[in-house]
């Protein structure tokens, strides 16, 4: 926080003096100490254990939990003292200035939320009236509302003067914090609702499932990473043969998740379409090394077995529970959009969408590696022919969205292979995925596939 | 022994097993007797009583299967397990000296067995419908529960115990009910999976215990919040199990994903032609059966299966396929190339470090002698002189790949014999011969054809 501008440091001076203030001035005269001591107590663990949210800056704690718990029990002043106990958080790592605003703008969200409560008329019901939870749940909700709101403010006030983050990235992620807040916070009525009951024995029963929860959450994750890992190495083991295909899987998938998210695709269909580009090319192993050694023109047969190898490709991931759009998009991944492709000549919208994603990041690709036959070309050629071949073999849609997505994030092309020393290296001497050197079979002047544009 | 062999062939109910059997019949017995009762004497507070039943209802519709293929229903054994544990219906309509200030529930634990059992079979017609076949043992487990549950704690409510003493047995009941679903579902799947019980036990415990505190917590909040705050309050406090359930669920799928890539993925040396069609799903199964059989824990089963399928995986790296694909035929020192690249493959996921292990100690002799060791490059001298074997589960996949690199998918029972006799001869040295002894049992019980 050294070198925080002037404008910040004001910034939290001010709010914190508020805080203050505002405690000092008000009135703890029906406040029950022992509860706030065991809520604060509450408070303290939670927050000491946040769970993690996949925003970097910002974490979302289950202490937003006894938070509410204490607008609802506490009022508004005794939800300000809990607020500031975040100043003696057990969250290491968090230097001193950090700390005693984090305390003050929770003190002041405690607050105002406690007024929102009573303005709205929460108050003046208690837990063991009966009907206490429809009469109760509308302010409640006022409250909680006014407290993520009051927080998220605050917290994107002193992002914004200490220059750590620009209003855009703000808004996008307030919105994920947000969910995250208010389902917590919700907790908080829960707590607040058994405490004349059972005590702080409410915040075990409420916690400890959702404790569990955030554990298999966590076991998901890792399993998630674990199966993303194990993906991508069983993927390069399928190309280690190849010497200049080693790194396609990785990089097609990368590209097509550029792709993707430029045209604004659903989190889900992004991380299937991850997949579904790290396994494109997975039935090639089907393909008989000969044919993809084999110099000059090949045969009918050998063509075919090319040919075949999205299908085999669909043959071995079939049975993984994807989204059936991902193994659409590995069969389909060399059909033009002029019907000329294979294994079925689907043309135009009959080719799923996925499919003509991945081909445009595969033919991308393979432009910009080197092959046996002809050094790399440079991301200027390639995004050339990708223009030349719009339309015809490519969606124009896609190809846009791509070249914007190179634009903003630019590609980085695979280091020049460098094959060992020894002859006994096998390279391969065609390569399917290259739309600037088609597959030559003999018999056939001109591939039918290429007629239309040469 | 060839009845559970014989299993896929036939319909499901023909399938239990004896402890299951005797389960279902208690269950099914429970819910005669409470259905009958609830019948004579009429269903009291049928409010509550529907209300608990549709959430029973809806928890069974959401229900789901954890990793090792267990049936659980979170949401309807907390709703029905927090109407056992119920002890009043909130504070409205109640009698000044009430006791808690609150209408008392009085329904009995027969009631409670006789709802539950209606929302669990209104819950699982739609399964029913969309064709996915009910797992009567699952069910009968889950309301067997339920049933000890009420059956301890209703009764308790009698005695007018003050309300903190209340609490506290509500606590006992849950746990002990934590603990008796455990020690039912080991019976059950020592009994399925012919896992010795101990292993059984142990696996179920690490499966189920954080499901199980789950559920019993929220079970005792419904119960309470109910109590305190009437059935409104039950709309809101199922949000934590919602929560959890949501969450395994994630877990659930996202690991069943993992398996069903490896597996996918493990055949990739089949398309490519290194080795037979469906050798690597083959040795899998009889590496999973071997190791069960030889009572390893479901942790270190997946781990054996993982290896099992990824075993071949180094042939990939070869320029051509060995000749019939067959590890058990080529050279020792080419065996033992295969595996170091396997298992520098998997050591790339960073995650399978310990499958890694595996894959690249299965293709070493049981006894690692000196001249076994001779050609190892990697072998310091130290540990050169001292036989060291290869883990369990690399013994394991050496056997298991042998068995099926020589029968193939042949069914023809004298080959197999012929082929254990072979490997007989070799144990020893070779392979391990208690390995060798859990194959042969393990082939025994397959089905004849």
């Amino acid at each position: 926080m050294r070198g925080l501008p002037l404008a910040a440091w004001a910034y939290v001076c001010g709010v914190v003096a508020l805080a203050a203030g505002l405690i000092a001035t008000s009135s703890f005269a029906d406040i029950d100490w022992d509860q706030l001591a065991v809520l604060a107590l509450l408070f303290l663990i939670c927050d000491s254990a946040p769970a993690r949210l996949n925003v970097a800056r910002a974490r979302v704690s289950m202490s937003f939990a006894a938070s509410l718990a204490s607008v609802v029990l506490l009022g508004p002043s005794g939800a300000a003292l809990l607020g500031f106990c975040a100043v003696v958080t057990g969250q290491r790592f968090f230097a001193p200035v950090k700390r005693v605003f984090n305390g003050g703008q929770l003190a002041l969200c405690g607050f105002i939320a406690g007024t929102v409560f009573e303005l709205l008329g929460g108050d003046r019901f208690h837990p063991e009236q009966a009907r206490w939870v429809e009469n109760v749940i509308g302010p409640f909700l006022g409250a909680l509302v006014t407290f993520v709101l009051v927080n998220l403010t605050l917290m994107g006030g002193v992002l914004l003067l200490a220059r750590q983050a620009t209003p855009r990235e703000l808004l996008h992620e307030s919105g994920r914090l947000a969910v995250g807040c208010l389902g917590y916070g919700m907790v908080g009525l829960l707590i607040a609702g058994l405490w004349p009951r059972v005590g702080p024995f409410a915040a075990v029963l409420v916690l400890l499932p959702l404790l569990i929860a955030r554990w298999a959450m966590d076991q998901a994750y890792v399993q998630q990473q674990a199966h993303a890992a194990t993906l991508a190495a069983l993927c390069q083991a399928v190309e280690t043969k190849d010497y200049y295909t080693r790194g396609h899987s990785e990089r097609v998938s990368r590209g097509s998740v550029m792709i993707a998210q430029e045209i604004g695709m659903r989190a889900d269909r992004v991380e299937a379409i991850r997949y579904a580009g790290m396994l494109h090319d997975v039935g090639k192993l089907g393909v008989p090394t000969k044919v993809l050694q084999k110099n000059g023109p090949m045969t009918e047969e050998e063509f075919a077995a090319i040919q075949l190898h999205p299908m085999r490709g669909l043959e071995i991931v079939r049975e993984i529970g994807f989204l059936d759009e991902a193994l659409a998009g590995i069969m389909h991944h060399h059909e033009k959009m002029n019907g000329r492709g294979y294994p079925m000549g689907l043309a135009g919208d009959e080719i799923p969408e996925f499919a003509r994603v991945i081909a445009v990041a595969d033919a991308f690709d393979s432009m910009t590696s080197t092959r046996s036959y002809r050094p790399a070309r440079s991301v200027d050629e390639a995004v050339a022919e990708l223009r030349r071949c719009m339309g015809d073999h490519f969606d124009p849609e896609i190809v846009e969205a791509f070249l914007r997505a190179l634009d903003r994030d630019p590609w980085v092309p695979p280091d020049p292979v460098v094959l060992p020393d020894d002859d006994v290296v096998e390279t391969t001497r065609q390569d399917h995925d290259d739309p600037s050197a088609p597959l030559r079979v003999a018999g056939d002047e001109v591939r039918p596939s290429d007629e239309v544009r040469r | 022994m060839s009845g559970h062999g014989r299993a896929r062939e036939r319909a499901a109910w023909q399938t239990i097993d004896s402890g299951q059997l005797l389960l279902i019949a208690t269950a099914g017995l429970f819910v005669v007797v409470a259905i009958a009762h609830v019948a004579a004497v009429g269903l009291r507070q049928p409010n509550i009583a529907i209300i608990f039943g549709v959430l029973i209802a809806l928890g069974e519709l959401f229900r789901m299967v954890m990793p090792g293929n267990r049936e659980v229903a979170p949401i309807a054994s907390a709703g029905a397990m927090g109407y056992a544990l119920l002890v009043g219906v909130g504070p409205e309509g109640a009698p000044p000296d009430a006791r808690l200030g609150v209408v008392a529930a009085d329904h009995s634990a027969l009631q409670v067995v006789a709802v539950t059992a209606v929302g669990m079979l209104i819950g699982s017609l739609p399964h029913i419908a969309v064709g996915r076949s009910p797992r009567p043992d699952a069910m009968a487990r889950r309301l067997f529960n339920v049933a000890v549950v009420a059956l301890c704690f209703r009764p308790v409510l009698s005695f007018d115990l003050p309300w903190q003493l209340v609490l506290a047995v509500m606590g006992v009941v849950v746990i002990a009910s934590c603990f008796t679903d455990v020690l039912i579902a080991a019976v059950i799947r020592a009994e399925a999976v012919r896992a010795r019980f101990g292993i059984a036990l142990r696996d179920e415990a690490e499966a189920k215990m954080a499901l199980c505190a789950a559920t019993s917590a929220t079970a005792m909040l419904i119960a309470v919040a109910t109590t305190a705050m009437g059935e409104a309050a039950l709309l809101i406090f199922t949000v934590p199990i919602l929560v959890t359930q949501f969450a395994f669920r994630r877990y659930a799928g996202i690991r069943a994903t993992y398996l069903q890539t490896v597996r996918a993925l493990s055949r990739v040396t089949e398309v490519g032609g290194y080795v037979e069609t469906g050798h690597s799903r083959r040795v899998s199964q009889l590496a999973v059966a071997m190791g069960r059989e030889l009572g390893m824990s479901e942790e270190e089963l997946l781990e054996l299966e993982y290896a099992a399928l990824m075993h071949d995986i180094g042939q990939l790296s070869l320029g051509d396929p060995i000749p019939g694909g067959a590890t058990v035929l080529a050279s020792p020192a080419e065996q033992r190339r295969i595996a170091e690249l396997g298992a520098e493959v998997i050591k790339q996921t960073g995650v399978l470090d310990r499958v890694a292990h595996i894959v690249q100690l299965s293709s070493h002799p049981y006894r690692t002698g000196r001249e076994a060791r001779a050609d190892d490059p990697s072998g310091d001298s130290a540990g050169a002189d001292r036989p060291v074997p290869p883990p369990l589960a690399g013994r394991i996949i050496k056997v298991a790949n042998a068995y099926d690199d020589l029968v193939g998918d042949s069914s023809d029972r004298d080959r197999g014999a012929a082929v254990l006799e072979r490997l007989r001869l070799d144990s020893a040295a070779e392979y391990d011969p208690t390995v060798v002894e859990a194959l042969s049992r393990v082939v025994d019980r397959r089905p004849r054809q």
